[in-house]
């Protein structure tokens, strides 16, 4: 990846935690993902104006023994699969969320 | 002198499921006579109803069950469109029409489709599941077309009453859940009781070598009661209160697999 890489949660999904997986309902299509603990993070701070290589850095490198450069390969990957099914929303600018997910409360 | 059959009262008939009222009008006798044939035991002589549809009948298209069906909203209109039918309604003035040809699927699809709408909105949900009361307790069996929902039913005992086979109805209330009976059937072709009871437990279905119960871990338990509730719209707020009910269900009921051998003894490990 050359340039930073910008990712945002989509309006168009709810969100609950259950047991520490983060289950994601998609609206169009009602697709269940459940996500694990990495990708969880991922989710929690993809708030469209930090780079997935700072929540790379900062979120994921001091809680799990990995290299920065393969945790973030992982987690492009990771962000790519979950934008091609509408979860995320990926851009190399700094993206501006129209409103946040339905985030469902215990 | 025996009734054999519920008058038609003012080319109305009322189709009650759950406690929610539909009062069905149409200009067509015939058509009023087969619905009440259809829904017997569900017809009520309520006076009031909570939704009112009129139905135009009309060659609307071929009746196909497993046709691919869009619910949209719009300025606070739902519209159901499927290749036989098509019906518009408005929550706010509780009145909608739908245009079908004179058969029983297409106001049955609408039916369905009405009430997992109304139920998403109040915790509750239609459950692909065949449910039962026993002991004054419901239980529910879900699983996907050949898991053994017919096959539950067929093997109760007598002093089981079976709610259906295929399509469970699950209310929230304040205490707890409960199952009403349905009309909508599966394989076996038999109305549901028009009862209701507390959910006791739900069993996840699969066929194995011997009867046996295990406990379902909770995110597990999401996943596989998300994949059995009918929902048809694609609408995120109706999606989050989906996933909530669904949380708040698993939280609430035990879930399990039961797997079983399909002969009598498997109601023996129901409890």
């Amino acid at each position: 990846m050359s340039g930073k890489l910008y990712v945002a949660r989509s309006s168009q999904v709810a969100a609950r935690k259950l047991d520490d997986e983060m289950m994601i309902m998609s609206a169009p299509d009602s697709t269940l993902f459940m996500l694990n603990e990495t990708a969880t993070i991922v989710w929690e701070t993809a708030d469209g104006s930090t780079p997935l290589d700072e929540i790379v850095m900062a979120k994921i490198c001091p809680q799990y023994d990995v290299a920065w450069s393969e945790a973030l390969q992982d987690a492009e990957e990771l962000v790519r699969q979950l934008a091609g099914h509408g979860v995320l929303l990926l851009s190399e600018e700094p993206l501006a969320t129209a409103s946040p997910p339905r985030s469902v409360q215990p | 002198m025996l009734e054999l059959a519920t008058p038609v009262n003012s080319s109305k008939v009322t189709i009650e499921i759950g406690g929610i009222a539909a009062r069905v009008a149409s200009a067509d006798m015939a058509f009023l006579h087969m619905l009440e044939d259809r829904y017997a035991g569900f017809v009520s002589s309520r006076a009031d109803a909570d939704f009112d549809f009129h139905v135009d009948l009309g060659e609307a298209g071929v009746a196909d069950p497993d046709a691919e069906v869009s619910v949209t909203q719009r300025s606070g209109c739902w519209t159901v469109e499927r290749g036989d039918f098509r019906a518009e309604w408005e929550p706010a003035t509780r009145h909608g029409r739908i245009r079908q040809s004179s058969n029983p699927y297409s106001i049955d699809a609408l039916l369905r489709i009405l009430h997992s709408l109304l139920l998403a909105k109040q915790g509750g949900f239609l459950l692909h599941a065949a449910s039962a009361i026993r002991n004054g307790k419901a239980f529910l069996f879900a699983g996907a077309s050949g898991a053994g929902k017919t096959t539950i039913a067929r093997l109760a005992p007598g002093d089981v009453s079976l709610l259906t086979d295929e399509i469970s109805y699950i209310r929230k209330s304040p205490n707890g859940y409960s199952a009403c009976g349905t009309p909508f059937t599966g394989e076996l072709q038999k109305l549901g009781d028009n009862i209701s009871a507390p959910i006791a437990a739900l069993y996840l279905l699969a066929k194995g070598p011997k009867n046996c119960v295990e406990p379902v871990p909770p995110a597990e338990a999401v996943r596989a009661l998300l994949s059995n509730i009918l929902f048809f719209a694609k609408d995120r707020e109706m999606i989050g209160a989906l996933l909530h009910s669904a949380c708040e269900f698993v939280g609430r009921i035990p879930i399990s697999r039961l797997t079983f051998v399909p002969d009598f003894r498997v109601w023996g490990v129901i409890e």
